[in-house]
């Protein structure tokens, strides 16, 4: 399949300029109407690409009621998601292609601002966006006058989280702030804002230079389309770019992953587990994900490798979304904690009697009793590795000893 | 709040609440609290009967960490089948 | 004859009103803390802290009508709500002056909590650190038997109680701090506004 987003330059060599990118890809149609991009977009099927899988058409629509002319467009480059990379590549490499996209959706909803929120660790990501900006500013820019600044993201799992993002813009606090109101309504100053991941916004960049059927033609049996996903395996991380529906069975060839494979993280630490089998075969698409009981969310793919132990990764997961907890609501607070000591003593061989049963219990609780989902990702994953590791739990449980880390010792 | 004729389900704003536990004592058919304090709503609306303690569960909060939200009537679920076991502990 | 019963209706009325306003304040600090007995539910602390507010202010109006219409004070009804105004021991009387205008903030908006919001509410009733000595130190200046040995022993006893749950309260919040988990104490989730803007 041919690259579409990462089309171009190699990675390698860092951030395409201005000129190299209007070379490539021509210059951004103007169109009589910004908004007539609105419904391409939704015959495309694009869906956003973040984690929350909402179709971009319809999420500019009801920015674009709203807005009356005084919107706010952010870009969510914070990619809090520790085994993300894909957004921080994107920026660092195809500046120009994102901030066509801002600018694009802009226009599209009637924003007077844009607002990139890129987290504040990816310093190859803001720096190369800051020259993408003076790049424009310097005379070569499409003659437009929208403000466009760029604010450090805290180094936080929540803190792409929409209403976080808004929060830390207005406020310097990078905290969720519950339910009411939603960006759309009332977000950054006040305004009706879109909160837009970043490779959604390139994406849409694309569509509007060469249509939905172009963006159509690759793509699985229930989504279209090309997506970036991080594959991350124990020797490290590196960022692709898929057809939507490739299997992971596809994806693990293609990225050469030669180690045999005990299971797969999918989605990222909000995401869940598959074992080996279960994931071989999944397509890459959000739909039959869902209905797989697992989910696409950022993209993420990492492949635990046989003679690691899913129990100690795990641990060492829920461990640190405890630590991420935006410290706002009990549940999550007490809760997230609980069960990282008790996972962290079952994976260590320190258990207590009822470590397990109480994991499973607490486990069971969470879901939907915070201001924001992040109780909820942290359960998901660890019901998900209760499931795919059960009989490891079980064993380190009862035998305080780690039976992978047994049977490579035995076979070494 | 809502009328007293209207059907209502239980709104909790979390980060507001600190697991003072009023409500859990005030409304145990609907409510209970976890291991450490914080209150677990079991279904999402308050059957007619208790209508009258679901309002005063939400005075009584000590930060107004609870609402009564008006459900709609047409899709309105049915009551939970179950409501917690009335608990024997103290509270 | 009827001077005597105003003059006796207001110390009355003031001293209960004094007990009553002391009970209203431990029973907000045994909301804080969170006490509970099998038996005495939480939420029969906040719901009586809540009704012997009311009752006390009904003392406490009983109170400042008596000594209004009491000839001996000569109080007029501008001596009873502008502090400094009375010729009757000005400085006594304007702490009880005082102390009724916080006492009515605080009933005020705790009547209007939905409405005007939990944050709003929050912050007036700190008034109530300021109501309540005010309260006590108006007892022990404006009445002529403010010193008799069996006042003094009521006043104690106020002092005592409120003093007593207080301590208690702020030793729960400290060990509350204590058994948050470390994420709350070391929260480096609130980023700060000179984390970066650059335009």
């Amino acid at each position: 399949m041919l690259p579409r987003l990462l089309a171009g330059p190699p990675l390698a060599a860092g951030a395409e300029s201005l000129d190299d990118h209007r070379r490539r890809l021509g210059a951004m149609p103007r169109s009589a109407d910004p908004r007539t991009i609105i419904d391409t977009l939704t015959a495309s099927g694009l869906l956003g690409r973040g984690g929350a899988g909402f179709p971009v058409g319809r999420k500019w629509a009801t920015v674009a009621e709203r807005a009356a002319g005084t919107a706010v467009v952010l870009a969510n480059g914070a990619e809090g998601e520790p085994l993300s990379a894909k957004d921080r590549t994107l920026m660092a490499t195809r500046p120009q292609l994102v901030l066509d996209g801002a600018v694009l959706a802009a226009d599209a909803v009637g924003a007077e601002r844009i607002v990139l929120y890129v987290g504040s660790e990816h310093l190859a990501a803001r720096t190369a966006l800051e020259r993408a900006l003076a790049e424009r500013r310097a005379g070569r820019g499409s003659g437009r006058d929208l403000p466009i600044s760029l604010v450090a993201a805290p180094p936080t799992y929540v803190a792409g989280e929409e209403s976080a993002a808004v929060h830390f813009v207005n406020d310097g606090d990078g905290r969720p702030t519950g339910t009411r109101p939603r960006p759309y309504e009332r977000g950054v100053d006040g305004r009706a804002t879109l909160v837009q991941n970043v490779e959604s916004l390139a994406q849409a960049a694309l569509i509007a230079r060469f249509g939905e059927a172009w963006y159509r033609e690759p793509g699985g049996a229930s989504t279209r389309g090309t997506a970036l996903v991080t594959v991350g395996t124990a020797a490290g991380r590196g960022v692709t770019e898929i057809a939507i529906g490739t299997t992971v069975a596809g994806l693990a060839e293609a990225a050469k992953v030669t180690t045999d494979v005990r299971a797969v993280l999918l989605g990222g630490y909000f995401g869940g587990w598959l074992s080996a089998g279960e994931a071989r075969d999944l397509p890459l698409d959000p739909v039959a994900m869902r209905t797989a009981g697992s989910a696409f969310g950022c993209g993420v793919v990492s492949f635990l490798a046989a003679d690691a132990c899913g129990v100690e990764a795990t641990a060492r997961i829920i461990d640190y979304m405890a630590g991420q907890s935006a410290a706002q609501c009990g549940p999550c607070v007490f809760g997230l904690r609980a069960i990282a000591d008790a996972t962290a003593r079952i994976a260590g061989g320190t258990a207590v009697a009822d470590d397990l049963a109480r994991i499973t219990r607490w486990s069971g609780q969470l879901a939907g009793r915070g201001a924001c989902r992040h109780p909820d990702g942290a359960v998901g994953l660890m019901q998900s590795a209760l499931r795919v590791f059960a009989d490891e739990f079980a064993l380190h449980q009862r035998t305080r000893r780690c039976p992978v880390a047994r049977a490579h010792s035995r076979a070494a | 709040m809502p009328a007293p004729s209207e059907p209502v389900g239980i709104v909790i704003d979390r980060i507001r609440c600190d697991g003072h536990g009023m409500c859990a004592e005030l409304l145990p058919e609907l409510i209970e609290l976890d291991d450490w304090g914080y209150p677990i709503v079991h279904g999402t609306t308050v059957p007619g009967d208790l209508g009258e303690h679901a309002r005063r569960a939400v005075a009584a909060c000590p930060v107004l960490a609870l609402r009564l939200r008006p459900v709609p009537r047409a899709t309105m679920p049915a009551p939970a089948a179950t409501r917690v076991p009335a608990s024997t502990s103290g509270g | 004859m009827s001077e005597q019963v105003l003059w006796f209706a207001s110390r009355g009325s003031g001293i209960v009103s004094l007990v009553l306003s002391s009970a209203v304040v431990c029973l907000g600090l045994l909301t804080v803390v969170r006490w509970q007995r099998p038996g005495w539910p939480r939420f029969l602390t906040v719901e009586l802290h809540r009704r012997v507010a009311l009752l006390s202010i009904v003392f406490l109006a009983i109170h400042i009508v008596t000594a209004i219409l009491d000839p001996y004070t000569a109080l007029g009804v501008l001596a009873a709500v502008v502090p400094l105004a009375s010729s009757y021991r000005p400085v006594a009387v304007a702490l009880g002056v005082i102390s009724v205008d916080l006492t009515i903030a605080l009933i005020a908006t705790s009547l209007l909590r939905e409405r005007i919001g939990q944050r709003t509410w929050r912050a007036v009733h700190w008034l109530a650190y300021g109501a309540w000595p005010l309260a006590v130190l108006h007892g022990l200046t404006a009445g002529t038997d403010a010193v008799a040995p069996w006042m003094l022993a009521i006043e104690g006893l106020c002092v005592l109680a409120v003093g007593g749950v207080l301590a208690w309260r702020i030793s729960a919040g400290r060990q509350r701090r204590a058994a948050l988990p470390a994420v709350v104490a070391a929260s480096s989730i609130v980023g700060s506004p000179a984390s970066g803007r650059t335009r």
